[in-house]
């Protein structure tokens, strides 16, 4: 505790309150995701009457492939930013904000599908009613991730991004990460798990 | 208030102190001694915790006002007496794991014999369903078991669980522990008296606006009194011959009263209320809210708001005559 | 080296001259006040709210306790009976306990590191006005909720509002929604005010401020907020839930359509257990820094101490099945829960006889601090030992659910927290406010308070003893409660009086007060190096600190303690 470097100010270093601030609310955000995670799992198979997981799910290839690829689009962006070519940052963000308002649209048709040709709806079993909470809180992230990707890419574009905002842009990007991670979760418990166990 | 029988039968010694320092029947004896442990334990570690801080208080108070010009010594800590007082209480803690250990698994584990008499709890906002599915009974209420003995063969009752609505608790400190009954789950716990008489309890989960007033009593009888009990209660009541009667049982089936209440081979299958086949050989009325006397089921009718409020019994906005009627009748179903 | 300089060279700066500021009126004071972002401030508020949300659930107690002084009582309906407990419960939780803790976290924190802010001060201010609105909100449920449908009015579904009694089949009317909104708003408040003082402490600290010096409240405040960032979105979930099932049919606790009632008991404990470290912390802490200086000594163990608290918070995630030994859980799980929670016991044991080894060879000062902390240990005693016997599973089958659960809780509510809430206002009144608290005023509240406390709780545990459950609005004669809960009942009016001195000594203390000066107690931490009160920017130049005590170190420059951790 006592060396001489902690008690020299010059070398006093503290990690940085906007990263250390997002971190956190990645915590509190799993924690979230935690509870409805566990609610679904809790109920596969539990479902008094069907449309049943496997009935209706199909394997939302290219929805996820935009998500998870978009997380390497963010880091490309990222790597932009740091090298100091803007055009190049403005570039990958913007395909970054795209490819996750595709996973939306993705989500939209899916659900659209679900509600109106195989009359799946939050009230029709535990499996809907486990199945929107969990599938709509992410894209409910996502929509929020999209919101802060757009806010970026606009003042990008119109070329108001300082040099001070390298932070934000930081968190925004381990904010996406998060939204992605989530997903493999969501991908692996809800598309692969409940749709393989039969009821 | 008076709460004695209005039927036949003696009237029985009512334990009405739910002491559950003194048990009468195993599974609360059972869980006596874990908590006797714990008890003698927690009274241990409180005195000599409580003498010491009495000491360091008389000790180091302060003696005059120069006292506090000088600091005393700085002691930082110590490493040796801070271990102490780890392991001490992680010995403690040991123990008591053990113990609570085995005395779960003895008691929630405990083997029922075949022959145990099976009873169906099922709760409701505020009342308790009886059933006895071996015996072909239902009532409300009051649950009616055997007496055990200490030594010779037990004679344990096992009792299954449920609820209809939300859910409930059922607690008779002399007899058990609480367990819940909870809609959609089934539950089991199991009682096994040692002295005849009435038990009371309630409902030891928050279900609603009259969680209170959802009173249980477990009357415990000798063999011979509850067999006695259980073939009356498998008859049919016999058909009012009285006028006034007659003319109840007419008003029953013509008021509303049977969309809610069963009475055996009648019209009446209402499943919502109590089954009142057998009414009048229970103690009380609307879950033990009152003795089950004419006075007070008259009132009863004319009012369930007043005795019961917010209970799911309507007020029938019933005539004297009707009262009377009603009263007459349901006097008969025993 | 900083500990040869005076306190006043180093931390103090002229007053800034403010031309044109007319302060004292009450449109500025208003101002100032909404508009404010200032740690300090914000502080206080929080404190201040959560005490008149104090007396608000106080007066619904002592409505209870008035219903239940006689059997057979009219005083209360069944139905407002049940929504006192619900509102009294919900608001002692989530807009006393909480605030408070967070209020004293807002002030002291920055200090005791030497910042000069919290890391996100307009983070904290939305924290205070979320929470401030999510109180507003629950009470105006006595209002509103009648509304439309005309049913119900308060939540009456009891603080942890077991499904399916929330379910639209069991209540109606909009009551329960006004509870869901209010705890899922309040949560949102909590997270974002946790978080602030997470990184405050973490990325704030003043050069030589390692974790290792850190003080104990500072510690405990970071477990605390530790603890609120993982289990409070775990109601914010349950009340999610909650809000589908009830605007948009979903099933999660719908039991007539294969949703789990025993599921929403998990969910809500998974939250529920830690929330009770939540509010224990904040006693730990204040406990912590109130002992050494009024002993004279510094903390017994500090590294163990810090351990202690770590190590309940871990253990505290772990537990949360002890409330559900009712549930019908196969014995195995029991016997886990039996486990996890007795072990809370040792950290928990550890920490009383570490402040117990603080007091001794000390010596004792007894000012109104430190005789409040020791009413807290005490009665911390009682309630530490009564859950060791609620742990116990077969003893919990008959006590779960009764009065000796509410006895048991009100002793680590009142008597735990409560009591260092009013230690930890006594102690840092003079550091907000530059006055001392009045110690004759202060010994009635303590004296008075005290008894009255221990005339209504102590009572409760034998009338779990004799079955009597919680919750129940009324009780028949006969059941051998009378007498005890009439005790019980006349006990609330020393309580009452005590709160009442309370009230007047803070008011009086203000206007009255004689001035403290910035170190009246002789403290060791960085707040009592600035001003009393401190000025907005907390320190002019950032303190350097080279241990545990700086201000010890220069007081004591021939022993600092720097030399000896």
């Amino acid at each position: 505790m006592n060396s001489a470097t902690t008690d020299n100010p010059a070398d006093w270093k503290l990690p940085s309150a906007r990263k250390l601030g997002i971190l956190t609310l990645i915590l509190a955000e799993s924690a979230l995701f935690t509870i409805f995670v566990v609610a679904y799992l809790f109920y596969i198979g539990k479902s008094l009457n069907g449309p049943y997981p496997s009935d209706v799910l199909e394997f939302p290839l290219l929805g996820s492939l935009a998500l998870f690829s978009s997380s390497g689009t963010i880091f490309m962006a990222e790597r932009c930013l740091h090298a100091g070519n803007k055009p190049g940052f403005s570039l990958w963000w913007g395909i970054t904000a795209a490819l996750g308002i595709y996973f939306l649209y993705f989500t939209g048709s899916e659900w659209h599908h679900l509600i109106f040709e195989k009359n799946l709806m939050i009230a029709t079993n535990t499996f809907g009613t486990t199945f929107y909470s969990l599938v709509g809180l992410h894209a409910f992230h996502v929509i929020v991730g999209v919101v802060l990707l757009l806010g970026i890419f606009i003042a990008a574009i119109r070329g108001r991004l300082q040099p001070g905002h390298t932070e934000h842009v930081e968190a925004i990007s381990y904010y996406w990460h998060f939204v992605d991670c989530i997903w493999i979760v969501v991908l692996g418990v809800v598309y692969i798990l409940s749709v393989r166990f039969q009821p | 208030m008076d709460c004695r029988a209005t039927d036949a039968q003696p009237a029985e010694e009512i334990h009405r102190i739910a002491d559950m320092f003194q048990p009468l029947s195993r599974p609360a004896e059972l869980l006596l001694e874990p908590t006797r442990l714990v008890l003698l334990v927690s009274l241990g570690i409180f005195i000599v915790v409580l003498a010491v801080l009495v000491y360091v208080l008389l000790k180091f108070r302060p003696r005059s006002p120069e006292d506090h010009l000088e600091e005393p010594p700085q002691v930082y800590g110590s490493y040796n007496i801070e271990m102490a007082w780890t392991v001490i209480p992680c010995l403690i803690v040991f123990v008591l794991v053990l113990v609570s250990s085995r005395s779960i698994v003895e008691i929630q584990n405990h083997p029922m014999p075949e022959d145990a008499l099976k009873i169906r709890l099922i709760g409701h906002q505020w009342w308790w369903e009886v059933q006895y599915p071996e015996l072909g009974i239902m009532t409300a209420n009051e649950i009616h078991v055997p007496v055990s003995t200490r030594d010779g063969k037990p004679n344990p009752t096992h009792l299954i669980l449920e609820s209809a609505d939300v859910i409930h608790s059922f607690w008779v400190p002399q007899l058990a522990g609480k367990t819940d009954l909870i809609p959609n789950r089934i539950n089991n716990t199991w009682i096994e008296p040692f002295k005849t008489g009435v038990y009371l309890g309630n409902c030891a989960e928050y279900c609603g606006t009259q969680h209170a007033n959802m009173l249980l009593r477990v009357i415990v009888q000798t063999p011979e009194a509850f067999q006695k009990w259980a073939e009356n209660q498998k008859q049919l009541p016999a058909e009012p011959q009285e006028a006034l009667a007659m003319k109840g049982k007419s008003d029953f089936f013509d008021l509303s009263c049977i969309s809610c209440h069963q009475i055996d081979s009648t019209p009446a299958e209402g499943v919502f209320g109590p089954d009142l086949t057998k009414f009048a050989t229970r103690q009380t009325l609307g879950s033990g809210v009152a003795a089950n006397t004419p006075e007070n089921l008259r009132n009863w009718l004319l009012k369930p708001d007043a005795l019961k409020p917010g209970c799911y019994m309507p007020d029938m906005k019933l005539s004297p005559q009707q009262l009377d009627s009603l009263v007459a009748y349901l006097q008969t179903l025993k | 080296m900083a500990h040869d300089i005076t306190i006043e060279e180093n931390y103090r700066m002229p007053e800034p001259v403010r031309a044109g500021v007319e302060t004292g009126s009450l449109t500025r004071i208003i101002q100032e006040l909404v508009f404010t972002v200032d740690h300090k401030k914000l502080g206080l508020m929080y404190i201040a709210a959560g005490l008149l949300f104090f007396v608000l659930a106080g007066l619904l107690a002592c409505l209870i306790r008035i219903q239940l002084a006689v059997p057979n009582n009219h005083f209360l309906p069944p139905d407002v009976f049940n929504q006192s407990f619900t509102m009294h419960g919900t608001t002692m939780v989530f807009l006393v306990g909480m605030p408070i803790a967070f209020g004293f976290a807002n002030y002291l924190v920055p200090l005791m590191i030497g910042a000069r802010d919290m890391a996100f001060p307009r983070l904290n201010a939305f924290g205070f006005w979320v929470f401030l609105f999510s109180g507003l909100f629950l009470y105006f449920s006595y209002i509103a909720a009648p509304g439309l449908y005309a049913a119900g009015a308060a939540p009456d579904v009891g603080w942890f509002a077991y499904s399916p009694l929330t379910t639209k089949a069991f209540s109606r009317g909009h009551s329960t929604d006004y509870w869901t909104l209010s705890l899922l708003l309040g949560g949102i408040g909590s997270v974002a005010t946790a978080l602030n003082v997470l990184v405050t402490v973490f990325c704030m600290r003043c050069p030589g401020m390692t974790l290792g010096r850190l003080p104990i409240f500072v510690w405990c405040m970071v477990v605390m907020a530790f603890l609120v960032i993982l289990a409070l979105p775990c109601l914010s979930a349950c009340q999610i839930m909650i809000s589908l099932d009830r605007y948009l049919g979903a099933k999660f606790f719908d039991t007539q359509s294969g949703g789990d009632a025993v599921l929403w008991q998990h969910f809500f404990w998974i939250f529920g257990h830690p929330e009770v470290y939540i509010l224990i912390m904040p006693a730990f802490a204040i406990t912590s820094e109130v002992i050494p200086v009024f002993s004279r000594k510094p903390i017994f163990g500090y590294p163990i101490m810090v351990a202690a608290v770590v190590a309940i918070a871990f253990i505290s995630l772990g537990v949360w099945a002890h409330h559900m030994f009712t549930v019908g859980m196969v014995s195995l799980a029991n016997a886990f829960f039996v486990t996890s929670t007795l072990l809370v016991s040792i950290p928990t044991g550890i920490k009383i006889f570490n402040w117990l080894a603080t007091m001794y060879g000390g010596k004792l000062r007894f000012d109104l601090p430190l005789i409040f902390c020791i009413g807290f240990l005490f009665q911390f005693l009682v309630a530490g030992l009564t859950g060791v016997m609620l742990a116990v599973a077969p003893f919990d089958w008959q006590l779960s659910d009764s009065y000796f659960v509410v006895a048991h809780f009100h002793y680590v509510l009142i008597g735990g927290l409560l009591f260092t809430i009013f230690a930890g206002i006594y102690y840092w009144y003079p550091k907000a406010f530059g006055k001392m608290p009045d110690h004759t005023l202060g010994m009635w509240h303590f004296w008075l308070f005290t008894v009255g406390f221990h005339i209504t709780f102590l009572p409760q545990h034998f009338l779990g003893f004799l079955g009597m459950p919680r919750r129940i609005y009324t009780y028949q004669a006969d059941r051998g409660w009378d007498t005890m809960n009439l005790i019980s009942t006349v006990g609330v009016i020393f309580q009452v009086a005590g709160i009442l001195f309370f009230v007047f000594n803070l008011i009086y203390s203000f206007i009255r007060g004689k001035k403290s000066g910035d170190d009246p107690w002789d403290g060791w931490t960085l707040e009592w190096a600035t001003t009393s009160p401190p000025p907005e920017y907390n320190f002019a130049k950032f303190p350097e600190v080279k241990s545990r005590r700086p201000l010890w170190d220069a007081k004591h420059p021939e022993d600092p303690d720097w030399k000896h951790e």
